[in-house]
């Protein structure tokens, strides 16, 4: 049994990003993850598929550790997520880009100093830092609306900047919690070609969505979550 | 190290920004930090002052045995044998009435006064130091003294001075107590600046940590904020006192050439005005510290 559980860990181990056994229990008892196991490989793409409260954000949430699990393992890069030191957590969170359905942008600061923020405690020097921060904004189509505030950029452009500052560091994985959410079909469709592209450079994204219709029209894996279980 | 000198930068960049983009409310909080530390600062200076008025007074016990005014040097001389003898004593110094002459006239104010007598009135005198300063055994001797032949008067001398000094030293203490409490008001004051930044900054804060900002990264411009505004405090403290010493050193002159005196209250040193600057800067970082310690972990991304 034992030698049993240990190649398993190893198998997990493997892998990029990897669930096993996780449950997420919430203060007041409520679960949120019901024993969710499964591993993504490094260079994959897949949704995070089901209605709301299903346990999409809680899911991608244990990944950067802004939750962590009651009881199982997340395993990013072979670090066991949940038992990080608070102290480590930046040095996990700079290796993820992260894209929020809410963007949470700083409205107080144009699209240039939005997207520079991640650079400002990266080891980057000022000018390195410039380059790829111009040269995020031109991938999501914003370098000619660097100086502009968010709160005048659409829907869509938020998104999109959201996705420039999520990428600029250059992380290994890209997560984004309905990052379509509130956008139109078009607007949505254009947000996921850029996820698709940062996949076609080794970028692997996990994306959670609800949108059946969206998951349709890319053929990726999908991990179905129904009341808080893996479903397929 | 050239990243973490640069990030340095970046939240003293940063703290400038958040005092220039709030100016009535830093000037404000300068004025009032300022304000509180120029009252330790201006106690402090003014009894820097008074030393040096006192400083010439003797606080350690002694008597001043004053001779007839018709005794001769060889009852003088033997007079001081007698005293030299004595077991008791440490130190015994005969002050002719010339001398006394000379140290009176160089007293201020008492120049034309002496000036105006004609002749000398001060009798010689002998000034004793016993080897223990105690004041009972200092009152007994006194008495012994004053039986002994050619003696006029003894006077036991630097009581008013260590009353002074005792003097002194409370107003020291208050003014030490003073600053303790002024500089707890100004923790409290830089602790709720930083309180409200914090609040204020709450989404960025929250943004920080999630995209991998450590807690020190997001500390720093808080502390320099705390220093800043402490050391524009002290700047504004200092700039109080100086003003308040030139208008009253107006009324001092004014007294002190009365007694023919050039006195005037003088400002700190140049290390005691820096001290107060650094101080102050101290202790803003210090309120920094503590609200940081104490609002910004709350604060986690959801």
């Amino acid at each position: 049994m034992t030698c049993s559980l240990s190649s398993q860990a190893s198998s997990w181990r493997r892998w990029l990003i990897s669930f096993s056994a996780v449950v997420k229990r919430y203060p007041g008892g409520q679960e949120g993850l019901k024993g969710v196991s499964f591993a993504i490989g490094a260079g994959e793409f897949a949704f995070i598929a089901g209605h709301s409260g299903a346990g999409k954000s809680t899911l991608l949430k244990l990944i950067p550790a802004i939750e962590r699990p009651s009881s199982g393992a997340v395993l990013v890069n072979g670090q066991n997520v949940g038992a990080l030191k608070r102290a480590a957590l930046p040095y996990l969170r700079r290796n993820l880009g992260l894209v929020f359905q809410d963007q949470k942008l700083l409205y107080d600061r144009s699209v240039h100093a939005n997207v520079m923020l991640p650079l400002a405690f990266s080891e980057l020097g000022g000018r390195e830092a410039e380059r790829r921060a111009r040269a995020a904004l031109e991938k999501v189509g914003l370098l000619a609306r660097e100086k502009a505030n968010p709160i005048q950029l659409s829907g869509g452009e938020q998104q999109r900047l959201a996705i420039a500052r999520a990428v600029v560091n250059r992380p290994s994985v890209l997560i984004a919690d309905e990052p379509t959410a509130n956008l139109d079909a078009a607007s949505a469709a254009a947000i996921l070609d850029i996820f698709a592209d940062f996949n076609k450079v080794g970028v692997t994204v996990l994306v959670a969505t609800h949108d059946e219709a969206l998951i349709g029209r890319f053929a990726r894996r999908v991990l179905r979550l129904a009341g808080g279980r893996l479903v397929e | 190290m050239r990243t973490w000198l640069r990030q340095h930068r970046q939240a003293i960049a940063a703290a400038l920004g958040k005092l220039a983009a709030q100016k009535s409310a830093a000037v404000l909080n300068a004025l009032v930090i300022g304000i509180a530390l120029s009252l330790p600062a201006g106690g402090y200076a003014l009894l820097a002052g008074l030393r040096s008025i006192t400083l010439g007074a003797a606080l350690e016990p002694q008597l001043s045995v004053f001779l007839r005014a018709d005794t001769k040097r060889p009852e003088a001389d033997a007079l001081g044998a007698r005293l030299k003898s004595d077991p008791r004593l440490g130190e015994v110094r005969f002050v002719s009435r010339e001398q006394a002459l000379k140290e009176v006239q160089a007293t201020e104010g008492l120049a034309e006064v002496v000036a105006a007598l004609g002749r000398n009135p001060l009798p010689d005198a002998f000034v004793l130091r016993p080897k223990v300063p105690d004041s009972a055994a200092l009152e007994a001797l006194a008495a012994e003294v004053r039986t002994m032949p050619a003696v006029a008067h003894v006077q036991v001398d630097s009581a008013w001075a260590r009353r002074l000094g005792a003097l002194a030293a409370i107003a020291r203490l208050a003014i030490a107590l003073l600053a303790a409490l002024l500089a707890f008001g100004l923790v409290a004051i830089t602790f709720n600046t930083i309180r409200l930044q914090i609040l204020t900054q709450r989404a960025e804060i929250e943004i920080s940590k999630l995209i991998g900002a450590t807690d020190a990264f997001i500390r720093r411009p808080f502390f320099y904020l705390g220093a800043l505004q402490g050391l524009a405090g002290g700047l504004v403290a200092l700039a109080i006192l100086g003003a308040s010493l030139a208008a009253l050193n107006v009324g001092v002159a004014e007294l002190a050439s009365s007694y023919g005196s050039t006195f005037r209250l003088v400002f700190l040193e140049p290390g005691d005005a820096l001290a107060v600057v650094l101080f102050s800067a101290a202790l803003g970082w210090f309120g920094a510290f503590l609200s940081v310690s104490k609002y910004l972990l709350e604060i986690e991304p959801k």
